[in-house]
């Protein structure tokens, strides 16, 4: 079985954030990186489907971007992906859904992977449409939000989390595409046996320009913070005061400590 | 501008969030129509064509036959702007159709400013306006982020439509949400733990906390998938929607999730380490502090009040 799974490298959403340059996106400067935490649950499931199936299993990691996405590239090479290709794009953030749709897709076509798994949407952008459009793409049956999966004979059962704590039952069958949502599984952390392995795995990298062959339909204008509405008030200091200053104004404005 | 609205239905009843799209379509002043899969028994209050495909035929959730279904319709109406809400079903649908019509999808949509549209960045620590390239577009529109001042009214004109589209998934059935436990939706004082609060234990001092302000404790998504607290405690929209006198909201960042299912709170307090965090912004009060230290000091002030 011939598994990939799509990931993105994202800042920690804990960053403070600053508006780069053209003010079109985030700057980039002095930002900790992560894998995308939707992505963390797809590597594990994938993996989890790998020993499954067992030896007779291979599954590829693909990550758009510039040289740094390597390093979580090598993450999800020690949590059990047998290889790793780098699409290697240093203006990946300047690329719509669409257009990064197209280049998984174009990286797929031919390889006949028998299962996709990508997160169901990036931290960053958060557009949700990436993994459904790969599908597409490629003409396969595609299941997002998935919280619960299982795989057996040629089919897979998954459960998509729908709002309000309610999930539908659906199954269909291989080859075929699935969005992952936080909750999905347990994502593994790689030990130091799998991380000193996963320096040995390939890490291929291949050429934007062999695969990105369509033109973008949207691009970001301008990127700001949000205003501050509401006015709501901001309180800074000792644990004691702060306590003493809250329960004040809970006694003014609210009727909780009637 | 002609738009054509996606409204959902499930489980036998039409979705609240169908009037939502008929409150974007009129803040922007566009014309409108509206495309259903569901049934002639539960019609949406709407003043306008309704492309109605049967539910009972098609299915609540069939991906590939329900892209061919609102594009047969999109191809009659030739709308511009095809809406859907940034929901399960709408983040599902929107990227076939877009992909089909060739058009910018944008989603996620928070307002229009001057005609462009704003999605939010980084858990909604930024903003974007998207500018499309494209004549025809979809956008998908957060959940709340638009709603009717007044009741819906009106009765559609119904336009049944029929396909022979063979579906690609197999639906089996829902499954509802862990029933017993606590309904936080009667609660008055809901103390409600983020990731913030760092480890398991921690709940513990948020359950305290809860007690002394005689409320219930809460958690947001984060800690609920990390089992540090049961699901039928989960505030937002995969959790339970709350509106108490009073929410403490500890070690939350604000995810736009999360804040969908609090935001109706008459008094928020956020206890957090992040000046700049998203919570700050349907915060009433905003304490600058590290919980675990606060916390357990407030807890012990209210106990002996």
């Amino acid at each position: 079985m011939k598994i990939l799974v799509c990931i993105k490298q994202v800042p920690d959403m804990e960053s403070k954030f600053k508006v780069n340059a053209d003010g079109r996106w985030y700057d980039a400067a002095d930002l900790a990186w992560r894998m995308n935490e939707y992505d963390e649950y797809a590597v594990e499931q994938a993996v989890q489907l790998k020993e499954q199936v067992g030896a007779d299993s291979d599954l590829t990691v693909l990550c758009i971007g510039p040289e740094r996405v390597k390093e979580t590239m090598k993450k999800a090479l020690a949590m059990g992906a047998d290889r790793g290709v780098n699409v290697a794009d240093d203006n990946s953030h300047q690329k719509d859904p669409f257009e990064i749709a197209s280049i998984i897709a174009e990286f797929a076509k031919e390889q006949g992977f028998d299962l996709i798994f990508t997160g169901m949407q990036s931290q960053d952008r958060g557009s949700a449409q990436v993994g459904v459009l790969v599908a597409e793409l490629l003409g396969l049956p595609s299941i997002s939000t998935i919280v619960d999966f299982s795989y057996a004979d040629g089919r897979i059962s998954a459960k998509r989390e729908l709002e309000g704590g309610v999930k539908a039952r659906v199954s269909c069958a291989t080859p075929a595409l699935v969005t992952c949502q936080l909750g999905l599984n347990t994502p593994r952390y790689p030990t130091l046996p799998n991380i000193m392995k996963a320096k040995k795995k390939e890490l291929l990298s291949v050429e934007l320009a062999e695969l990105l062959k369509v033109e973008g339909k949207q691009e970001t204008s301008k990127i700001y913070f949000p205003e501050k509405k509401g006015g709501g008030l901001v309180l800074e200091g000792d644990a004691s005061d702060l306590a003493d200053q809250l329960i004040q104004i809970l006694k003014e404005k609210t009727a909780v400590l009637a | 501008m002609k738009t054509l609205l996606v409204a959902e239905y499930r489980d036998g009843k039409l979705l609240g969030s169908t009037y939502e799209l008929v409150a974007f379509a009129q803040k922007i002043g566009a014309e409108s129509s509206m495309f259903l899969v569901g049934s002639e028994t539960v019609l949406p209050q709407y003043d306008g064509t309704l492309y109605l495909a049967d539910s009972s035929k098609y299915g609540e959730f069939n991906p590939a036959v329900h892209k061919q279904l609102l594009l047969d319709v999109i191809a009659r109406e030739q709308p511009e702007m095809v809406v859907f809400s940034h929901s399960s079903y709408g983040w599902d649908l929107a990227p076939r159709i877009s992909l089909a019509l060739n058009a910018a999808h944008i989603s996620e949509v928070v307002e229009f400013v001057d005609g462009v549209p704003v999605a939010p960045v980084c858990n909604a620590k930024l903003r974007r306006e998207v500018k499309a390239n494209t004549v025809q577009t979809v956008v998908s529109l957060q959940a709340g982020a638009f709603g009717l001042s007044s009741d819906p009214v009106g009765s559609p004109r119904v336009e049944r439509v029929e396909t022979d589209t063979a579906p690609q998934i197999e639906f089996e059935g829902y499954e509802e949400a862990e029933a017993g436990g606590v309904d936080l939706s009667k609660a008055e004082v809901i103390v409600s733990a983020g990731r913030g609060i760092g480890k398991p234990e921690n709940i513990a001092m948020i359950e305290a906390l809860a007690k002394s302000l005689g409320g219930e404790y809460a958690a947001s998504r984060p800690v609920v998938d990390s089992e540090w607290a049961e699901h039928n405690r989960q505030v937002g929209t995969t959790g339970q929607t709350v509106s108490p006198k009073l929410y403490v909201a500890c070690g939350i960042s604000g995810a736009i999730q999360h804040l969908a299912g609090m935001k109706k709170s008459e008094f928020v307090v956020a206890i957090n380490t992040d000046k700049d965090a998203p919570i700050g912004e349907v915060a009433d009060v905003l304490l600058v502090a590290d919980l675990k230290q606060l916390v357990p000091v407030l807890t012990e002030k209210l106990q002996i009040l």
